[in-house]
């Protein structure tokens, strides 16, 4: 007899990023594109491995260290693997990342990069249904402060179904293997 | 032939610390910031210092390439990235202190027309003891890392 685990009949593979398939979280988003304005929901991504990273543009550090790195992975894999990844930037500072200049920010980065932001409250539903938390801090006034956030990604396949869970630090040799095999799911 | 190969050898070696600048005991290594993407006004720049005498404290950084220029720590807790300003960076005796992606790093706030690669700028550094230094710092990609193993 075979016995497969959770009744999944894929067979089992291994990723660099811990695997949180089958995950409670990440099920709906509800934002809108920075370059269309256009509405976009995780369905918006399906046929593509989606990583979602949530940031903002004032970010001196992590922000463009990840975005850069995302970059490095993409490249590292064969194009016609790297064309069904979709890299998509959430803002969590909607107030300062407007949709032009943040649309211009990610694209600075690799022309495919997508940018989604919305209302303060869609931020925040997003960034909830996501175990991402982000706080100002440093408030100097209105439009200086940075912005204490999660710096996790989170990839899903081109079913839409959340699978991965990439820690910052992961380096574009392990995210380019793990997205490599998620394009194939 | 020997006498000109160490000649040679000499003065690469020296062109390749160029970039170190020393004020009383300290030396600093290759001062850099983060050019900035797309319309982003904020940068970081980063450094080394290599101290051969006693204690001593980074306590202000200054310029004009900045509206406002801070010292900053950076700690990642739980996962949460968190930036705090701070009064003065230590510079441990006949130690090192470094300035770095996903650590200390000096916070450039309102750069104007922000920062293209390879654009260089002075910044003035002010320490406890050693006093006041200024330092030439190049812009380099957005995305650049740990220069460890940098060469120039």
């Amino acid at each position: 007899m075979l016995l497969t685990a959770c009744g999944n009949d894929s067979p089992t593979v291994k990723f660099n990023a811990t695997d949180i398939t089958g995950a409670q979280f990440g099920k709906t988003l509800a934002l809108n594109d920075s370059a269309t304005q256009e509405p976009r929901t995780l369905d918006s991504y399906k046929g593509k491995a989606t990583v979602f990273f949530f940031g903002y543009m004032y970010c001196p550090d992590y922000c463009p260290t990840t975005m850069t790195t995302l970059n490095e992975a993409l490249a590292k894999m064969k194009p016609e693997d790297a064309a069904k990844v979709q890299v998509v930037f959430v803002t969590v500072d909607p107030a300062r990342d407007k949709p032009k200049i943040l649309s211009e920010y990610v694209k600075a980065f690799n022309p495919s990069f997508a940018a989604l932001y919305g209302a303060d409250e869609q931020t925040a539903a997003v960034a909830k249904e996501f175990k991402i938390i982000y706080q100002k801090s440093q408030v100097k006034s209105e439009f200086t402060y940075m912005v204490d956030h999660s710096t996790q990604m989170y990839a899903f396949d081109p079913q839409g179904r959340i699978r991965l869970m990439i820690r910052h630090e992961a380096g574009a040799d392990a995210i380019a293997k793990d997205l490599t095999t998620l394009v194939k799911t | 032939m020997k006498k000109i190969l160490l000649l040679l050898a000499a003065t690469f070696a020296a062109s390749a610390f160029a970039q170190d600048t020393k004020i009383g005991a300290i030396s600093i290594a290759h001062p850099w910031a983060r050019a900035t993407p797309g319309a982003v006004k904020n940068s970081a720049a980063f450094m080394s210092f290599d101290n051969k005498g006693a204690a001593d404290k980074l306590i202000s950084v200054t310029g004009d390439v900045a509206k406002e220029i801070q010292i900053h720590s950076m700690v990642t807790e739980a996962g949460v990235m968190k930036m705090r300003e701070l009064k003065s960076l230590d510079i441990p005796a006949n130690g090192k202190a470094e300035l770095k992606p996903g650590g200390f790093h000096i916070m450039l706030i309102g750069v104007p027309d922000g920062l293209k690669e390879g654009t260089k700028f002075p910044l003035k550094l002010k320490f406890e003891k050693a006093g006041e230094v200024t330092v030439q710092v190049t812009a380099e990609k957005p995305g650049a890392q740990n220069h460890a193993e940098h060469k120039h």
